[in-house]
């Protein structure tokens, strides 16, 4: 008799190890996933001297767009906390908007290899950022959705697994489809 | 739910690729055994028969999807060759939450794209030349999305050892058999052979069939477009660039026929006649579009 009951209380405790640490794996993935944007905001940032760099070689009279996105980076770099880092990164797109209008003027500019190259690779890194925040919704999504079902959430309760927050876009004009015009 | 469906496609796809390693070897043995038993091998010719066998097991697994490239004439690009293309890959493995694969490029002008490897962490994605000439971006993105899907579902460790492991076996019969038929008036003595090689291909064949029929099968393919929508959340995307596909009817001349079935569409559209039966398990192109239109 004592033998069965020793038993079943093994299984149990079997179940819960595997249980919690299915919910630790869950929860650093989501961190990670949260440190991934960083990574591609970062490189972001990285970029943004080189592409200065770049277009004042062809366009030396728009000292204040170029004083707008260098202010406009260091302003996110800085940023503090997810509202505030939200607004900046919001300012800096639209610094890196007039700059790219401004290079309109330049066809030689436009037609710089060097140029061409960092415009693709801004491009590829903002899609990137976007993904990033996607996949952290999604792993984010995963967590919440596990921590709230039966029987994870007696373990989610004991052990203080809490519910991560969603990236929400706050800003308006981020909500809206952006038009692209040629 | 979604999800769920994914991890069952992940360990069902696992389970298949080690039953393919037994079949592989069952069929082996009857081989190794029918022809010692006919020339007089014995112990020794099945021993090394079946030592050939679990070499080339172990080929497929680990360099199947280098030979498959390599046959489809894809060549391995860095990101400054085509930074348009690796970005798109790059953002999309983000995305999808899996490793940046490698990335290839066949210069072919007909649209078309698969992806190849063993897991992951171990996987590759060719385009073709005219695919990437096509396409606008968001239906680059679509494409591969779904390549990237089949690397995630780990469809491609499946797919890639059916169509190495299992494609040597098929090439191996048909040519004995043709060889067997041709040369019929020079060889006498071949009329014993000629019936066991019968025996055997009507063993293996309906086998070898059926594995290649369940590796290029729809739910795969409709799994890895629905997939796809998701990591880009714009289904119209591939279902323009699979509309685009459709249209191109530009076959594919660097395509290795055999390797066919791993394309995101038949390479072969354009010259039905000749492959129809071998490629009829593609699944109906204008259905994919229609049920990604409804998502």
């Amino acid at each position: 008799m004592s033998t069965i009951i020793f038993g079943i209380l093994l299984v149990l405790v079997f179940v819960f190890v595997l249980m919690y640490n299915g919910l630790v794996t869950m929860r650093n993935r989501v961190k990670n996933a949260w440190a991934q944007i960083d990574v591609q905001l970062k490189r972001r940032y990285n970029l943004i001297p080189n592409l200065v760099e770049t277009v004042k070689g062809y366009a030396t009279h728009e000292k204040t767009v170029f004083e707008n996105v260098t202010k406009a980076r260091s302003a996110a770099i800085n940023a503090s906390g997810v509202g505030d880092q939200a607004q900046a990164e919001n300012m800096l797109s639209g610094a890196l908007k007039s700059l790219f209008a401004v290079s309109e003027n330049y066809p030689q500019l436009k037609a710089s290899q060097n140029f061409m190259m960092l415009q693709e690779e801004l491009a590829g890194t903002e899609n990137k950022i976007a993904y990033s925040r996607q996949f952290y919704n999604d792993s984010v999504m995963l967590f919440n959705t596990k921590i709230q079902h039966i029987p994870y959430n007696i373990i989610a309760n004991l052990f203080g697994f809490k519910e991560e927050n969603l990236f929400e876009i706050s800003i308006a004009a981020e909500k809206e489809t952006p038009k692209v015009k040629f | 739910m979604e999800h769920v469906n994914i991890y069952d496609q992940i360990s069902s796809n696992k389970r298949l690729s080690y039953l393919l390693f037994v079949v592989f070897f069952i069929i082996s043995f009857i081989l190794a055994f029918i022809i010692s038993e006919f020339f007089g091998g014995g112990y020794a010719g099945t021993t090394i028969i079946l030592i050939l066998a679990v070499i080339w097991m172990l080929f497929s697994y680990y360099l199947g999807d280098k030979a498959i490239l390599a046959l489809n004439h894809a060549q391995e690009v860095k990101k400054e060759q085509y930074p348009h293309l690796y970005h798109t890959v790059e953002g999309l493995s983000i995305a999808a939450g899996v490793p940046m694969p490698r990335v290839y490029v066949i210069n072919d002008p007909a649209p078309n794209a698969f992806a190849t490897g063993r897991d992951p962490k171990h996987s590759s994605v060719a385009v073709t030349k005219g695919l990437m000439d096509r396409l606008k971006r968001i239906e680059l993105e679509g494409v591969l999305a779904h390549e990237l899907s089949h690397i995630k579902n780990y469809d491609i460790r499946y797919m890639t050892l059916v169509m190495v492991m299992i494609g040597l076996i098929g090439i191996l019969s048909s040519t004995i058999f043709r060889m067997l038929f041709y040369g019929r008036g020079r060889h006498n003595k071949s009329g014993g052979a000629l019936i066991l090689v019968g025996i055997l291909f009507a063993i293996i064949a309906p086998i070898i069939a059926r594995i290649i029929r369940l590796a290029i099968s729809r739910k795969r393919e409709y799994m890895a477009d629905a997939s796809a929508a998701l990591i880009t959340r714009y289904p119209q995307g591939l279902a323009d660039a699979l509309k685009k596909i459709e249209a191109s009817h530009v076959p594919m001349v660097k395509a290795n026929p055999d390797t066919a079935p791993l394309y995101i569409a038949n390479p072969f559209a354009g010259k039905k006649e000749l492959f129809s039966n071998l490629f009829s398990t593609h699944p109906p192109i204008k259905e994919r579009i229609k049920i990604l239109e409804a998502m």
